[in-house]
This record gives C-alpha cells, structure tokens and sequence, in this order.
C-alpha cells in the first residue's frame, strides 16, 4: 500500500512556502477578505441555533461511535447499496482508487466526465491519472472549475478559489473559455456576469456527458443512500443527467442512519456558508429506475485513513466533515491562505489530517503551522479538539527524532533538554538566570535587544526584546522576608 | 485567606513587576501570600512544541511542591492552562497512577488570577487607581482554554479613573504561540502586525493582558516600530493605587 | 483485487479499534447508537401562522417566491405562470390534471430527452414537505413530483406545497421523510447560488433560477 496525499509527499515545509505567500499582498487580502465575510456569516448562523451547543455535542458523539464500529458500517452501508442495485468497491489507496475508476470508464463509450467537487479526487490525483488515460474530466464547481481552468492550486476545503479575486477570474476565463462562440462579447468581472458564463460554458456538457463523478458529504450505512450538499446546482446535474455515476468516499464519511442527518444537515450548512442550509442537498440509494443513472459505482477508500484510526487521539481528525470552519477563523491561514499547506486538506483540519495520512513519513512541519490560539476547536461543529490533535502529533514526531542519533543532537532537542535541566530545580535555575544576565551583556543597545544569534534571530528579525531585569521577583521576595525578619 | 503564589518562570525572570503587584493586590485585600522558592516551570514550553517526556519532571515537581496548599494563584492564564489541560495527560501518558492522584488533588486548586478575584473571591472592585487610557488584549489561553470570560474586563472596569477602549478583532491571537515565534516567525510576524495595528487604532496610552508572553510579544512589535504604547500585565493595573501609582 | 482490499481495509479497521470480527457487536452497536446524547431540539414551538409566516420569511430570504392560493388551484397557477409569462411546461405523470388550466402548454414527462426538458419554460411539480426553519421544500422521487432531471433542467420551477407539510425544524422533516428514505430526495432552499467569487451570493448558476412556492 501507498499513501499520496495530492502531492503533498513533495511539498515545501509549511515556513518555506508560507515566506511566499506572505509576500503576495494580492493573495493576503483576497483571503482576508473572504474569511472575514464567511466567518460574519458563520457566527450569524450559528448564534441565532438555541441548541448550536447540543448539535456540536450530538456530532461528536455520532461520529466518535462510527469510528468505534467502523467496520460494521461499512459492511452495513456495502450490502444496502447493493441491495438497491450499485456497486461497491474498495480501494486501499489512491492508485488503486485511480484504476478501478479508470476500469469503469474504459467499459463506458464516453471519452469526457462531468466532476461534481471532490476533495477525495485531489487526494488520489485523479484527474491527472485520467488525462494520462485520454479522458478529460471536467470540474464543474464553479470554484472548481475556476482553479481547474486556471490551473492553480485549491486553497479551501470549501471555496477552493478564495484566494483568487473577480479580476482575476475575468482574465483566466477571457484566457480559457470561448467566449465568443458562448455569445458573450464583453466579459465583466461582475461575479454575476461571471458566474452567467460559467453557465453557458457547462451546460452543454451536463446535457451531453454520459459519466458523472462525485464524491459524498455522507454516506448512510442503514439505508446504502449517498448525501452530497452543494449550492449551485452542478452537483445535481452531475448525479442525475449521466447513465453512469461513480462516487468515491473515503471510509470515515459514514454515518449510522438516516436519522443522524437531522444533525449534520444542521451544522454542516451554517458552518461551511453561513447558510441556513445549502441551496441543494442530493440523497439517493443505488439506482432508481427512470430516474437517474443506470449504473452507479461507490469507491470506499482507505488511503491512509486506517493509520489515522490506529494513532491513538489523533483518529478524531476522522471525524471532520470538511465545513472548512476552522480555517476560515484561524489567523495562520488569514496570513498565508491554503496553498501554503501544501496539501488537498488545508488550515487547521489540514494540519493534522495530512500527516497522519501519510503516517507521520511526511508534512511534518504542519503540527507546528499553530500558535495553537484555539479558535478552531471553538467553531468545530464535530468538536475535534484540533490544538490538542497538533500537541499531540508534535509530541509524536519528537520522541521519533528523539529515536536517532541525528536527531538527538539536534539544536532544538539539546537546548530542550539544557532547558529541563534547568527548570529541575530552583538552584539551577537561579544559576542559568545569573548566566544569561551575563551573556545578555553584549546584546543590550539603547536598553533594547533588537538582535539575537542563531535560531533565536527568528524573533528579533521583527520584534524587540526587553533585556532582564536586574532583580527577580525572587530577588524581591528573598530581600522582603529578610527584612521583615529584621 | 492564605494563597500560594506560582509566579511562572519567565514572570519571575523577565517580570517581576507583575508578581510584586500580585503579593501587593492580594494583601491589600486582607490575604496573606506564600512563596514557595523551589518552584521552576509548569512545562508548557516543552510540552506544546513536543518534548512531553520531558515535563513529567516539572510536573511531579509542581505537584509536589504545592501539595499542602488549598489556593495556588498565578499571573499566567496559558501556565495555568497547561497546568488544567494537560498535567492530567502527562500523568496518564507515564501511565504513573501516583502522580494521577496527586495531580487531580492539586490541579483544581490552581487558578489564575483574574478567576480568583471574580469567581472564587467575588471581588470585582478592588479599589485600585489607574488614571490611564488602557485596551484590553484577551490571550488565547485565558479566553478558550481557561474561560475566564469577561472576569478581567470586570475588574478593569471598577478601576477608578481608567478610561477602557475596546481593542477591535479582540479575540484573534497575537501570533506568540510559544516557539510558534521562532519556528514560523514569519507568519508571527504577520500575525503580530495586524494585532499592533489593532492596538494602534485604540489610541490607547497602555494594552493590557492577563499573560506577560503575549504582552511580552506585542511589545516586541510596537517599540521596533518606536510606538509608545506601553504593555503591562493586568495584575499591575489591579495594584496600583492612589498612594502607590503604577507607573 | 478489490475482495481482498476489502478484507484488507476491513481488518486494518479492527486492529486500530482493537476488536474482532465478532457478529454479537451488532447488537452492541445498536445499543449504543441509541444511548447518544441528542440535546437539540426535535419539535419546534411554533403555532401553525407563526410557522407559516417564518416559512414565508426563509423562502423570500432565499430568493424564492411564496404565493398563497385562493382555493382555485387551477386559476392560480393560470395566473402565476401568466405573471412569469411562461407557457411550455413539463408536468410529471401524476400530477392532477383538474389543477391544470387551459392556454398553457403542458407536457406530461414521458421519458422525454435531456434536450427535451432544456428546452421547455419550466416545469410544475407538487413536493413532499417543507421546513420552516432553513426554507427548504424537499422532493421526492413519486409520480406526482417526478424524476431528478425534470425539476432540474429547466429553468423555472413552479412547486406545490400543503400549508399542512410544512414543520418546523430539521428533525421534525427528517422524522415524516423516514418512511421513504430509499428514494431519490432532493432538499431546494430557493433556487441556485453560488458564493464561490468573492464569497457574493450570485443567483443562479446552473439549477433553475426562478423558484415560486404555492401554497395551498
């Protein structure tokens, strides 16, 4: 088995290819910008819930029962969508996940598929895989098709081109889409104009492609039914119009029943859009007759996800249903968007989903991407105690690098260990004070540190140090009590 | 009331105001304050960034130390944060069922200062003077993990001749986070520059805050800037009277 | 190949939750399922006028459009579709004909082409429920409400709603839906959107974008 998380076993350490994107101005207050009107709306929707606390609590506990009879769901979920006529395989990992897929289409007629947005087909690098075979995918998010056209990088679990303003989106589609022949002349970047020839371009591929792809919000083990929420309509079109339907879920989006959705199609909504609910939500169960595809294909796909359900507290990232909340109010991300995660997944969800996907082999600059504030555990509509998560794996990859001799005389891990010494007693504590009293020395200008060696440069390159003070509070308590007893 | 006072490494290294206001509010409320001089670390330090094996030490030693005492203050909602959140986890981690115990007998007894005044001693005016324009900075810590509340802008407000102004995008960390600073000290950066502006926009003369790290870090920000807003930690302004001002 | 991943993915799942594949968990798992903690509401507390008027409300919020009938069914879709000036409409099969007026086009959903229902006005449908809550009106897949496709392709959709289907809160919908939840359900809050520019709310992208709601 092998685990590719997109290309993120490639991708720059987080402070790298964030250096970038701090830099670009443009992208920085496209994200700003977007996260401050998503979250405004987020917490509107939220607010006006007298049980929003209820619901987050309820979540949790579905989700976290799921994980613990994971298997039974999925058989469960496996024979009632055969029952009603699809078809389930199973897929350990993306290449797998990529030929059974490709196997599909090869046995269809039709060169072309239409995508309803899934994060999963990122994961696994389908679209690639399926442009080496001679099939052209088309996205059809408007998002979607926006990075796809552009060829960018998605930066949002959900509003992948956040970081991409209207000017912008009115050059990429002058530059891909013809305009002409759709009868627009001259394109604004007016979102509705926009969004119009978004529009015109794709419906003539809803009315003609014969392969739909999707991935699924949730899948429902009681009754074998497919859940996916979508606002523009797209989603729709792709799950009804073709005669073939495929969908690829990774494992942990099931839920037990039916009954669970009076949970998720509450939070889910409000916390991804701020809405109260999605403009469309789509549930179907295997096949219908006269009504939808013929054929209909769901891909269950490990990938990772079973090493992430074997690392103890870290499992609970499972138990994410991709609202993108917590990135939307996590000021990492307001500061370098997603594209520095170097991942499908990004913010906060990010960077504890991808590198335990990857077990921990790789992103492993994501757990300390935090300052570990906390806001993403308080909007969490699933209550996945995301800074905890970070403490944890952080802790994880110590005691690995702690395993090898490189890693132990490591800068960090000497200074680490020096620094518990120190703190093992008061003594030794006085004593290191008294040292760097002394050290400070050559470091103090105008009675400011504005300059420190080595890694510790870090802070000064923006930020002041004051130097110690003469006295501790030790100092002062010591002298006090000596003078009281005098 | 007798109260033990954790001062917190860096308070008693880089701050020593704040502990000497902490021993000064809290006897001029009628409480008699203890030092115990052995204390170090409550070891979040080395816990957040991972090196967990290596708090088990300043755990047992904490708990051990303050073992006798029924209230243990401190200056430092995130030192308390980790005490709260995570002594419990290290103990179970060693799978050490003595050092549970202990923890779990001393943990709740723990409490940061400004939840000590309002919830456990339910004072909010403490007769301090502060004739100063001050914005009030609520750290991560003492905001999600502690749920102080608006206990610090309670006491804030019952201090005569201070003029409070609000601090826009209040809740958004500074972008301190511990060695955060120094292993992604450019997105810290960026993090510290939106909340210096926002202290800028107050026209505050002072930004407060109940954890001298973040104040520690903002100041960082403003004077490299040659602002001269003051930073000062909440126990300071509490302390400061008509008689004896804080400067 | 895709047996033994089954297997494979299947056992990996049982040794990270440290079980065996144990056929009496099943009543285990039920049981516990039914211990979970549901705090949230599960019936709402409004009055049927005030649930109506809070229905009202979503559906306009959501840019769609409530109309309320006079008693005389086939006179106000006669004068709805008359306001929108639509005149070729797709019906499915069951759809009462009595409520059906004269001077329209109506034509009854046979099977017909993807091209076919593109190229008609609109489309006229009843629908199963509605929540007050979120405005949402739910379809189902019934000869009265007709297949996925012809409420989706054209571009106006005129839905019939019983004032007495309308509830309240999620919980409530997600209870009456139970008995057919193996059907094809689509849940509509107004017509299509799309927040993906700037995160402005444009209308319209590719599902129908006018939506009118009689009430009856």
């Amino acid at each position: 088995m092998s685990v590719h998380i997109g290309n993120a076993e490639n991708a720059p350490s987080f402070p790298r290819a964030a250096r970038a994107a701090l830099i670009n101005t443009q992208l920085r207050t496209n994200v700003r910008n977007a996260t401050n009107i998503i979250q405004a709306k987020r917490n509107n929707m939220t607010g006006e819930l007298p049980d929003w606390e209820e619901l987050r609590e309820a979540g949790h506990a579905i989700k976290n029962h799921t994980l613990k009879y994971l298997d039974l769901y999925l058989e469960q979920f496996e024979a009632n969508v055969t029952r009603a006529g699809g078809m389930v395989h199973w897929a350990t990992d993306a290449d797998e996940a990529n030929q059974i897929i490709g196997n599909i289409i090869a046995d269809c007629t039709g060169k072309e598929i239409i995508k309803v947005k899934t994060m999963t087909s990122n994961e696994i690098r389908l679209n690639d895989y399926l442009e080496n075979s001679g099939i052209t995918p088309h996205e059809t998010d408007l998002a979607d098709l926006i990075v796809q056209l552009g060829n960018e990088d998605p930066s949002h679990i959900v509003v992948p081109a956040l970081h991409i303003n209207r000017t912008q989106i009115r050059d990429i589609f002058q530059k891909k889409i013809p305009l002409h022949e759709l009868g627009i002349d001259n394109l604004t970047d007016d979102p509705q104009q926009l969004a119009e020839a978004a529009r015109l371009y794709l419906r003539h591929k809803f009315l003609t492609v014969d392969i739909g792809f999707s991935g699924a919000n949730f899948a429902i083990a009681d009754t074998g039914a497919v859940v996916v929420v979508e606002s523009e309509g797209n989603g729709r079109m792709c799950l009804t119009l073709p005669d073939v339907l495929i969908t690829l879920l990774g494992i942990e989006k099931i839920v037990p029943t039916f009954r669970d959705l009076e949970v998720f199609l509450q939070s889910l909504p409000r916390s991804a859009t701020g809405e109260r609910m999605n403009p469309y939500n789509s549930i179907w169960t295997g096949v219908t007759p006269a009504d939808g595809p013929s054929e209909f294909h769901v891909i269950l796909l490990d990938n990772g996800r079973t090493s992430v359900l074997a690392n103890g507290e870290g499992r609970e990232a499972l138990n994410c249903i991709r609202c993108g909340a917590c990135l939307n109010v996590c000021p990492v991300y307001h500061q370098t968007g997603g594209i520095a995660y170097g991942s499908v997944y990004q913010g906060p969800i990010g960077a504890i989903v991808t590198p335990q996907l990857q077990n921990l082999e790789h992103s492993r600059s994501l757990p300390y991407a935090s300052s570990l504030c906390g806001a993403c555990y308080d909007v969490c509509p699933v209550k996945i105690n995301i800074p905890e998560i970070l403490i944890f794996l952080r802790g994880e990859i110590i005691r690995d690098e702690q395993r090898t001799l490189l890693g132990k005389f490591q800068l960090e891990n000497i200074a680490m260990q020096a620094m518990a010494l120190v703190f093992s007693s008061s003594g030794l504590m006085t004593t290191a004070e008294a040292l760097a009293k002394f050290a400070q020395g050559p470091l103090v200008h105008d009675g400011i540190i504005n300059r420190l060696p080595g890694m510790l440069s870090g802070w000064t390159n923006s930020r002041d140090l004051a130097p110690m003070p003469r006295k501790s509070f030790r100092d002062w308590w010591l002298q006090r009590e000596k003078d009281k007893g005098q | 009331m007798q109260i033990s006072l954790f001062v917190t490494c860096y308070n008693d290294v880089l701050f020593p105001a704040t502990g000497i206001a902490v021993v000064k509010l809290l006897e001029r409320l009628g409480h008699t304050i203890i030092f115990r001089p052995q204390q170090t670390c409550c070891g979040q330090m080395h816990y957040n960034t991972g090196y967990q094996r290596e708090t088990i030490p300043l755990v047992r030693k904490f708990v051990e130390l303050f073992a006798d005492d029924e209230v243990i203050v401190s200056p430092s909602a995130s030192c308390v944060a980790m005490i709260r959140d995570h002594y419990e986890k290290a103990a179970l981690m060693v799978q050490d069922s003595q050092l549970l115990v202990k923890v779990k007998q001393v943990v709740p007894r723990v409490f940061e200062l400004t939840e000590l005044l309002v919830n456990k001693l339910a004072v909010e005016d403490v007769g301090a003077y502060y004739p100063h324009r001050v914005t009030y900075h609520p750290s991560c810590h003492s905001l999600r993990m502690l749920r102080v509340g608006d206990a610090p802008l309670r006491l804030l407000q019952r201090v005569a001749g201070i003029e409070l102004i609000e601090l826009p995008n209040r809740t958004e960390c500074c972008g301190f986070g511990g060695t955060f600073a120094i292993k992604n000290s450019q997105t810290s950066s960026a993090m510290l520059d939106d909340k210096v502006h926002c202290v800028l926009d107050t026209g505050a003369e002072i930004c407060t805050a109940g954890d001298n790290s973040c104040l520690m870090h903002i100041y960082g920000g403003l004077h490299r800037r040659k602002e001269p807003v003051k930073t000062i930690h909440i126990a300071q302004i509490l302390a400061s009277t008509r008689e004896e001002p804080t400067a | 190949m895709s047996a033994e991943s089954r297997a494979a993915i299947l056992a990996r799942i049982r040794r990270a939750n440290g079980v065996a594949d144990n056929p009496a968990r099943v009543s285990q798992q039920q049981h516990e399922w039914s211990l979970l903690s549901r705090a949230y509401r599960a019936r709402g507390n409004l009055d049927d006028a005030q649930r109506l008027k809070l229905f009202d409300e979503r559906i306009r919020h959501y840019n769609g459009t409530p109309f309320y009938s006079t008693g005389n069914i086939q006179s106000d879709i006669a004068n709805i579709l008359t306001e929108r000036g639509k005149q070729t409409l797709i019906v499915p099969a069951g759809l009462p004909s009595e409520w059906l007026p004269e001077d329209f086009d109506f034509v009854p959903d046979n099977n017909l082409s993807k091209q076919q229902l593109d190229a008609a006005d609109g489309v006229v449908t009843e629908c199963t429920l509605g929540i007050a809550l979120t405005g949402t009106v739910v379809l189902e897949s019934s000869p009265t409400q007709g297949r996925r496709a012809a409420t989706l392709i054209p571009d106006y959709h005129l839905c019939i709603l019983r004032k007495g289907d309308i509830v309240e809160l999620v919980p409530e919908a997600i209870r009456r839906l139970e008995s057919i939840k193996g059907r094809p359900l689509t849940f509509f809050s107004g017509p299509s959107a799309t927040v993906d520019i700037e995160m402005t709310r444009v209308r319209g992208v590719h599902g129908p974008r006018t939506l009118d709601i009689l009430l009856i």
